[in-house]
């Protein structure tokens, strides 16, 4: 098989429990973003856009979605004769065969599949995150600095920093230290999950960690620090652009919010940076004579009779006469039906709001304890669930 | 499976079509805010179960070639079969500009041999419809039949914008026994739908036959002298038939789909209508921008207000512009305070702040492709 300089290993196998029901039958990779993507379209048209061709796909939970939206991987022109997009569940091998326990167990457990390609570098890959980003550039500077590895790091505010693995750098770039949350940050550098390896340093690496019973086999906890350790050359690569992890409810809120206005936070309408997803083969979006849309995202196949304030539509979403949808996001194929009124929520791929249904109403004192932990002043109806006729959903709380 | 191939014809174009035309075949005539009229055609086919389909080109095929590409939208990117995209070519005995439908058929005779269907769909390329062909197959082998037109009614149809205008008259059995191409007073409100079924066999005699007499055109000259000698049926079509035949036409269909019923039809859920990926981001509304009454495509931006218009994928509406009754093709630009009203904008017009731009439903007003104002 001829040689590749890169390939890219794509961490899918999350479950994203901080997602509640909506990851129930998904992983988190296949969970819809942005009208019509998927939060591992970003990854994706990343490397596609970065020149890179190899992607291997580490799934393990419901990758049921997820295998069959990658398919051949054609929407991102990764359909190739030398390489493309490969889907990478765990497998039994002779009689030994395990679960991915961690991220280093995960592309340990793969060692077959990359050496395949003897590649000179290995970028790892979560699919949990929100960004456009050159990984062209961040191999060149890996090269320019004579790196074993590069991190991938963002500058976040010094009071948030302690929420992150925070890479502690000297004045060349040069990670001498790697503290994961720590409780006082001494920088403010928080690693995005995205890592550049030389193959050869990388891979005695996974080889011994997999032998080390007291490790949790993960990057951050253990590969990392292990290679400070051991005086190998890590260096910081400083990512300054729109990143988000859309890990909760909230943040996957906000990220969709986040395309909204005349100048959004985050622009995926990129000629030179397209992003690329599978389409589903529909019409236009028509909206009929009463309704009334205003600074939203409307896919296509979606149908309006009613009203749409700051919100994201995806495709084929159904609003019908007198609803009222404001600053939500609705997800592919779901209903709202007449007169419901629906406000700072997600609604789950092909829910139905039943008519006159209220999703984000607030909460009185009749509607009982329930638990908000996860969902905070967001409300979440589940993929394919029923809202029934007239009835009232209070704020944070999860129908499923 | 359907034991059928599908040829289609793109070289039917109607002077009435104007400006849209003069650098496309009607095939690639756009439609329905992202798609090209061949869509229809080639979605109808794949929908029926038919993975071999021949695409005569005829002229101004640039654009024709750049949409179909591989075929890999339809699922026509196949090892066995798939999409042949059939260009005109000179030999010794071909001058490389077809006199007619025959002559165009004749010269890919060698994809016709080839194919190993026993039937072929034969299909011009300016009739739209959602329907698959599989009744239609049933009923030509049920019936015995040589030939089997497609037709539906058209009872309102407007003289001005004839072309191709076949007309049937059928026995009580649905056999035809006249057949008039654009007649001044038709007699029925029959009108064939451009697609014909046959052995492949038979198409090929036909052609071989009609060229050795020195007659090229597929209707005239195949068809009509044919009427008593073989036995040609009628399958009627009850669904919505769009004609592309005129500017007026083609400016009343894409409006039609305003209508949830039509455009329901025609973009069915069974039968999903495909077309090239742009890969545009979803349509955006801004600020005060609105739409009503409309069909909008990803990657429009509408700051504006958007009255009964279908617009096309990556059009921007500035602020203060009212876009009313019209049609825009894919990335024009209406400028800051621009008001246009039964427009038909082809691709990339770009209209300047506060212009006025009017045309009337009688006469919508077409602006060249990549035109400025």
């Amino acid at each position: 098989m001829p040689k590749k300089k890169i390939i890219a290993m794509l961490l899918a196998g999350g479950q994203g429990s901080r997602l509640g029901v909506l990851t129930k039958s998904m992983a988190k990779p296949a969970v819809p973003f942005g009208g019509k993507y998927r939060i591992i379209d970003f990854p994706l048209s990343n490397c596609v856009n970065s020149d890179i061709d190899t992607v291997g796909v580490l799934t393990q939970y419901e990758p049921l979605a997820l295998n069959a939206y990658l398919g051949s991987g054609q929407p991102w022109d990764l359909d190739r004769m030398n390489g493309g997009v490969f889907v990478l569940p765990p497998y039994v091998s002779g009689s030994q065969g395990q679960w991915y326990s961690g991220t280093a167990n995960a592309i340990y457990q793969n060692i077959p599949f990359i050496d395949q390609y003897e590649p000179e570098y290995v970028l790892i890959l979560s699919g949990d995150h929100i960004y456009k980003m050159d990984y062209a550039k961040m191999l060149d500077f890996h090269i320019e600095k004579k790196a074993d590895a590069t991190i991938a790091v963002l500058t976040v505010p010094m009071e948030e920093a302690s929420r992150f693995g925070i890479m502690n750098t000297d004045d060349e770039g040069r990670i001498v230290e790697f503290e994961e949350k720590p409780p006082v940050p001494k920088s403010n550098k928080a690693s995005m999950g995205i890592y550049i390896f030389n193959w050869k340093i990388l891979r005695p690496y996974l080889v011994a960690d997999e032998a080390d019973e007291r490790s949790s086999h993960d990057f951050g906890k253990n590969i990392i620090p292990n290679l400070i350790g051991a005086g190998a050359r890590l260096f910081a690569y400083n990512f300054s652009g729109y990143w988000k992890d859309v890990g909760t409810l909230k943040s996957l809120w906000e990220a969709n919010m986040d395309l909204l206005g005349s100048k959004p936070e985050f622009r995926i309408a990129d000629k030179e940076w397209r992003i690329y997803s599978k389409s589903p083969a529909m019409p236009p979006h028509y909206l009929s004579m009463d309704s009334n849309v205003k600074n939203s995202v409307v896919s296509e196949g979606c149908v309006v009779y009613g009203e749409v304030k700051n919100s994201v539509l995806f495709t084929g979403v159904h609003v019908d006469k007198g609803a009222k949808i404001i600053d939500s996001i609705v997800m592919p194929n779901a209903v709202i039906g007449e007169g419901a009124t629906v406000t700072r929520a997600i609604i789950g791929e092909g829910a139905v709001v039943k008519a006159g249904a209220f999703v984000g109403a607030e909460k009185r004192p009749e509607d009982g304890e329930y638990d908000t932990k996860l969902t905070g002043d967001i409300t979440l109806v589940a993929n394919t669930v029923t809202v029934p006729e007239g009835k009232r959903v209070p704020v944070g709380m999860i129908v499923q | 499976m359907e034991n059928a191939f599908g040829l289609i014809y793109t070289g039917d174009a109607s002077m009435q079509l104007r400006e849209l035309t003069f650098s496309r075949s009607v095939a690639a005539v756009p439609f329905g805010g992202r798609y090209r009229a061949i869509d229809f055609m080639l979605s109808d086919l794949v929908n029926t179960g038919i993975y071999n389909v021949g695409v005569i080109a005829q002229k101004n095929y640039h654009s024709l070639m750049d949409h179909l590409e591989s075929g890999k939208e339809w699922d026509l990117h196949r090892k066995r079969d798939g999409l042949f995209v059939l260009p005109p070519f000179v030999t010794h005995d071909n001058t490389g500009a077809y006199r007619g439908t025959v002559d165009a058929i004749r010269s890919c005779l060698g994809y016709i041999r080839r194919s190993q269907q026993k039937y072929v769909v034969l299909m011009g390329s300016h009739t739209i419809y959602n329907t698959t062909y599989n009744e239609m197959l049933r009923a030509h082998i049920g019936s015995g039949a040589d030939i089997t037109i497609m037709y539906n009614r058209e009872p309102d149809y407007d003289m001005n914008e004839q072309f191709d205008d076949l007309r049937l008259k059928l026995d009580e059995d649905g056999r035809v026994v006249d057949l008039a191409l654009n007649p001044a007073r038709p007699e029925t409100e029959l009108c064939s739908c451009d697609a014909f079924v046959m052995e492949k066999s038979l198409l090929e005699y036909l052609v071989e036959d009609a060229f050795a007499h020195a007659r090229y055109d597929f209707m005239n000259d195949v068809l009509i002298p044919h009427v008593k000698d073989l036995n040609i049926r009628g399958w009627e079509y009850k669904g919505y038939v769009a004609r592309l035949n005129s500017l007026n036409a083609f400016y009343r269909h894409n409006m039609a789909l305003l209508d949830k019923a039509i455009s329901r039809e025609l973009f069915s859920h069974e039968h999903p209508i495909y077309t090239k990926i742009k890969d545009e981001f979803p349509a955006r509304y801004v600020g005060e921008g609105s739409a009503v009454n409309s069909m909008i495509a990803d990657g429009c931006i509408i700051e504006g207000r958007v009255e009964n218009s279908i617009l096309f994928r990556g059009v921007h509406v500035a602020p203060g512009a009212v876009v009313r009754n019209s049609i825009i093709m894919q990335a024009s630009d209406i400028g800051e305070g621009s008001v246009l009203d039964h427009m038909i904008l082809d691709k990339a017009v770009s209209v300047g702040a506060r212009r006025t731009l009017s045309g009337h439903g009688s006469y919508p007003v077409i602006l060249r492709k990549g035109s400025k104002v």
